[in-house]
């Protein structure tokens, strides 16, 4: 292969994920994230791996919990319609605290919705999904070549926590090609003395389920479990900062609204508009410091989303309602324009 | 010119740039030019991104009614079998990606066999990891040319890196595409390289084709 090779998003994450150990894909075809079920579907049987399209999506998450219960790495993925039905799954593997990789190429909804790009599962994916009192790792990629890195930082992540990580990234991050440098290194998983392999009559038996009826060892489960999510909160929060040490208007952007924003900025900065870009990579844990800070010298900090505000909640909450946080934003699998952003950027300066 | 030219190849390999400028060429020769859009694998990037660019240059569109309206089915246009019917037509076919998309020429494949008027020409990129060396790519080209039931007549070497492409990267894949072409037993026909690119390679690369590249709806927002 050369040096930098031409990818689709979504073939970068299937290609990062084998070159992360994964040799177990789950999954059921979806538009717009079929292609990394495509290019497993080629990939896997050449490396000795498994592809498998099982016969649903909720199939596919419970195969996904098997498999991460053998102490591999494994992984899934789907579009928004085809998340929501694993959603049981990914609370199944948050209760038996297994690590796994479930991707959410996201398109426009609620309900069966549109194919085209969308940002509206940031609730869904940074609270949870599914039932009960848990977290994902998410992590927001904003070009192709982060399509490939946080992929390989997922497992990474989803490996040290016991956690299951979700990259969100959405049509445009899946569909769009650039050139992407996959020469990187990419640390061996660690060992997992929890792992249900066999125990050869030599230990006793490890036993992986999310079933617990004993209330005072239920609420022991879900303390420790936020103890651990303390850790990563502290440890792994992840973000971009762009021009923002001395803007006086901050876009806060993730993925694709990112890409489009950065052009904003520039504009705005050519035009003597001394704006910033604050980009979360991590959707949880969320970066609030960046926020934090930008509040003590910003006079408004714009969110631009692909949905109706569903982070501007989390930058509010960052900022602390220090100075007003305003919404710019396209749905229904619209992208903002560059020049849209520019002239929320424009009226907040005035 | 034949009076079919048939565009297929891998997916993302460049076939919907490809086959709108050589319709675009085409049509400075001839007087009726039509590309038929029979691309039911990906319902993201169709040609009718390139409507303008088309109607400016007089050239007929053979599209579904569903193609960029964002319904996800794989249908082709009413008016297909023009391709094989209207004789005076000279058409250029964009294919979907991989075998799966080859599959579509079933249809047309008892008309063009018959009139013998064709090239099938496979796109090639080297840049793309599962094309990257010769044998991955002819393997390729084995199951598109099994799906297709049409032999392959020649090759398009569009190997390239995106906007990022430079001319050292083209000079870098004429020695896959000949590889390429040994092992598949077809000839080059051309190399395709974006135009600014292009002009630096002038006098350097056999059958330079200089492409003017369609940004889709993604490419007009970010770059």
């Amino acid at each position: 292969m050369a040096d930098k090779v031409l990818m689709k998003g979504n073939e970068a994450i299937a290609e990062a994920a084998i070159k992360a150990g994964c040799r177990h894909y789950f999954g059921y075809p979806i538009t717009p994230q079929t292609e990394v079920a495509a290019y497993m579907a080629k990939r896997m049987p050449k490396i000795g791996g498994t592809f498998l399209q099982a016969e649903s999506e909720i199939a596919a998450i419970n195969m996904v919990y098997g498999v991460a219960s053998a102490g591999l790495r494994v992984m899934t993925s789907s579009s928004s319609p085809g998340i929501s039905l694993k959603g049981e799954g990914i609370s199944y593997l948050a209760g038996a605290d297994l690590p796994a990789l479930v991707v959410n190429v996201q398109r426009g909804g609620p309900g069966l919705g549109g194919i085209q790009p969308s940002q509206s599962d940031y609730f869904q994916s940074t609270r949870g999904g599914g039932h009960g009192d848990y977290h994902m790792i998410v992590l927001a990629p904003s070009s192709v070549q982060e399509m490939a890195e946080l992929t390989v930082k997922a497992f990474e992540l989803a490996d040290k926590y016991r956690m299951t990580s979700m990259v969100l990234a959405d049509g445009t991050m899946g569909q769009m090609m650039e050139p992407v440098d996959l020469n990187f290194d990419v640390a061996p998983a660690p060992e997992k003395p929890w792992a249900t392999t066999g125990t050869e009559m030599k230990r006793k038996h490890n036993i992986v389920n999310s079933l617990s009826l004993v209330p005072e060892e239920l609420e022991k489960l879900n303390i420790a479990r936020f103890e651990r999510y303390e850790l990563v909160k502290k440890n792994e929060t992840m973000y971009e900062e762009y021009m923002m040490d001395d803007a006086d208007i901050a876009i806060a952007a993730f993925g694709i609204a990112a890409r489009v924003s950065k052009n904003a900025v520039n504009e705005a900065r050519k035009r003597g508009i001394k704006a910033g870009l604050i980009r979360p990579i991590t959707l949880w844990p969320f970066p609030d410091a960046p926020f934090k800070k930008a509040a003590t010298h910003v006079k408004q900090i714009i969110s631009v989303e692909l949905n109706m505000g569903q982070m501007i909640e989390d930058v509010r909450l960052a900022s602390e309602c220090k100075v007003p946080v305003t919404l710019c934003n396209r749905v229904g699998g619209m992208i903002p324009s560059p020049e849209q952003v520019l002239d929320a950027i424009v009226k907040a300066s005035k | 010119m034949k009076r079919i030219t048939m565009i297929l190849g891998h997916y993302g390999s460049g076939k919907t740039n490809i086959a709108v400028n050589l319709a675009a060429a085409y049509r400075k020769e001839r007087e009726r030019v039509a590309i038929a859009d029979l691309d039911i694998v990906n319902p993201y990037f169709r040609t009718k991104d390139s409507m303008d660019f088309l109607q400016e240059r007089g050239i007929r569109l053979i599209v579904s009614d569903y193609a960029n309206t964002n319904l996800d089915i794989p249908a082709l246009p009413q008016d297909m079998y023009a391709v094989t019917d209207d004789k005076g037509l000279t058409c250029v076919l964009d294919i979907g990606g991989d075998d799966r998309g080859a599959l579509v020429l079933g249809r047309l494949r008892p008309g063009i066999l018959e009139e013998n008027d064709y090239e099938n020409l496979l796109v090639i990129n080297r840049f793309r990891p599962l094309t990257a060396d010769a044998a991955s790519t002819v393997e390729v080209m084995r199951e598109i040319e099994l799906a297709s039931g049409i032999p392959f007549t020649g090759i398009i070497n569009n190997s390239n890196l995106g906007a990022e492409t430079t001319a050292e990267d083209v000079l870098s894949s004429l020695s896959y595409a000949k590889e390429v072409s040994k092992l598949a037993s077809l000839p080059i026909r051309m190399t395709t390289v974006k135009e600014d690119v292009a002009k630096q390679l002038i006098g350097k690369v056999d059958g330079l084709f200089p492409l003017t590249l369609q940004p889709n709806f993604i490419e007009k927002k970010i770059q």
